[in-house]
């Protein structure tokens, strides 16, 4: 096999204060798209499917860590537009598993330095994310989830009924269904610019030499015995070494087109978005007496969501009495949100896991690697994510902090159960 | 909403039902196999298409209910008494 010729690519150059002021002073005539759409070529080292917050992740840190940068993303329509555009943009690494506390942690110190590194703004917010407790038993469990924490090294602290009120004054303490009797609080957890993720690590991809696909489906998997060598797509075949799926809500989908069976139920999750007020919330809220998450844009709008809407589903958009069950939550956990107007409402499709937790694994299929099964977490393990399948491709065996994401781990009775529901991902 | 219509309370929201996953997923005999019962527990077919699931018609009669659903559109096909094994079309039985 000869080495491959990447094609020297046009760079968008450093952003940087300096840069936007030049910029300013030359009529803005200097910038150049922040990433190279590519026509995809007959054959790479590494072929990943799904251009989202994973699969672009996994292309830049092959790129830039492991040094494979002969890599396609192949991506259905455009890129950013599936769940790494559609969910609620927290991040936090307040775990429970042994096994997820490392794993998110470690996704959540590679956000701390994610701007730097990827010269973008990704309005990285470590406003603080505040669980809160409503019963007794709760309390306990919350405090154990703290205690874990702090063994492994993650800060997490308890807050009493006052602390939980002086941070957010917006909280009905004493609220007729289930009054708050305090609250946990991870304050290096927060938010992130959805978009700019998808783009921050477009751009850093393509810099280095990735060829990022756009419209370009797969169809079909090129196979050789029990070996995957390339796929078929509505652009034409593509032969590469290894596979990698990262369509995260489809992952079954296009499993079954390599005749692979998965521990996977896919549901929709559905946000929301408020008219825009002015400041009201500098946490991300969570509320402990159903399921309920808000935190505030930068321009002003609430971004709320809940539980999954409960049965399988691949479409896109959500159905009424789960919009309904969050809107009670809201009203009862913060009674002043009542007459603000919900600007917009939208789904996404999530893989759901028989034990809510994700998988990054190779698969019965020589060459064929698996990223998905995020569930609805998927958002904060990007960097991780992208890190660790990378890690995987490249080395062949799985990172340490992944290692227990297998495929395999549902067979042996090693399975990752963060919430104690069963193989049952419509509760989850 | 999907209006689910319970063969023995009529049509109803679906807010009186409880989803309870799979129908197609059948329980391997005793002496199969370890794999065969992973199969079982864990891995599903879940399709972007027709669907066999279990619903509970939980503030109705309370009986366990076979529906055939499209997991795009949700268009409901058919509701059946869970002891009847759904007929489908050729396009449905993929």
């Amino acid at each position: 096999m000869s080495p491959p010729t990447t094609p020297p690519r046009a760079s968008s150059g450093r952003y940087s204060l300096w840069r936007l002021l030049r910029e300013g002073l030359r009529a803005q005539r200097g910038w150049s798209p922040a990433w190279a759409k590519a026509a995809p070529r007959p054959r790479y080292r590494v072929v990943i499917v799904g251009g989202g917050g994973h699969g672009l992740a996994t292309a830049y840190y092959l790129a830039t860590q492991f040094g494979i940068s002969d890599v396609a993303v192949l991506e259905r329509g455009p890129i950013g537009l599936g769940n790494v555009g559609r969910n609620t943009t927290i991040i936090r690494s307040n775990y429970f598993q042994p096994q997820n506390i490392p794993f998110y942690e470690f996704s959540l110190k590679l956000w701390e330095g994610l701007e730097q590194r990827l010269n973008f703004n990704a309005m990285v917010s470590q406003r603080g994310a505040l669980n809160l407790f409503h019963t007794e038993a709760q309390r306990d469990l919350f405090t154990r989830r703290a205690n874990l924490m702090r063994l492994l090294g993650v800060d997490a602290e308890p807050l009493t009924r006052a602390e939980v009120k002086a941070l957010v004054p917006l909280v009905d303490l004493d609220n007729g269904r289930y009054p708050v009797l305090g609250g946990f609080l991870q304050r290096r957890g927060g938010t992130v610019r959805h978009d700019a993720v998808a783009w921050g690590f477009a751009r850093g991809a393509s810099e280095a030499g990735v060829d990022i696909v756009e419209h370009c489906e797969v169809t079909g998997f090129k196979r050789d015995g029990e070996r995957v060598i390339g796929v078929a797509t509505t652009r034409g075949s593509i032969a590469a070494d290894t596979v990698c799926l990262a369509v995260a809500g489809h992952s079954s989908h296009l499993a079954a087109m390599a005749g692979l069976r998965l521990p996977i139920e896919t549901h929709v999750l559905q946000a929301f978005v408020s008219e825009g007020v002015k400041p009201v919330l500098d946490v991300v809220l969570t509320y402990g007496a159903g399921h309920f998450y808000v935190s505030q844009s930068d321009k002003g709008g609430l971004v709320f969501g809940g539980h999954i809407d409960g049965y399988n589903t691949y479409g896109q958009r959500g159905t009424l009495p789960m919009v309904e069950e969050v809107a009670a939550a809201a009203v009862t956990l913060l009674p002043g949100v009542a007459r603000l107007k919900v600007l917009r409402q939208w789904g996404g499709v999530m893989d759901m896991t028989m034990d809510g937790s994700p998988i990054i694994s190779s698969t019965p299929l020589d060459g064929l690697v698996l990223n998905g099964g995020w569930c609805y977490g998927g958002f904060k393990a990007i960097p991780a994510g992208g890190m660790t399948t990378a890690h995987l491709i490249a080395r062949g065996t799985p990172h340490p902090l992944a290692a227990h994401f297998t495929l395999g781990r549902f067979a042996a009775g090693r399975t990752i159960d963060e919430r104690g529901l069963g193989p049952f991902p419509y509760l989850h | 909403m999907l209006r689910i219509a319970c063969p023995w309370c009529g049509e109803r929201d679906e807010v009186e039902f409880r989803y309870r996953g799979d129908a197609s997923q059948a329980r391997p005999t005793a002496d199969a196999p370890l794999e065969a019962f992973t199969s079982f527990i864990y891995e599903r077919r879940n399709p972007r298409g027709w669907h066999i699931e279990w619903w509970l018609h939980v503030a109705g009669c309370r009986r366990l209910l076979k529906v055939v659903r499209h997991t795009l559109t949700h268009e409901i096909h058919a509701v059946l008494p869970p002891q009847e094994q759904p007929s489908l079309p050729q396009e449905l039985a993929r």
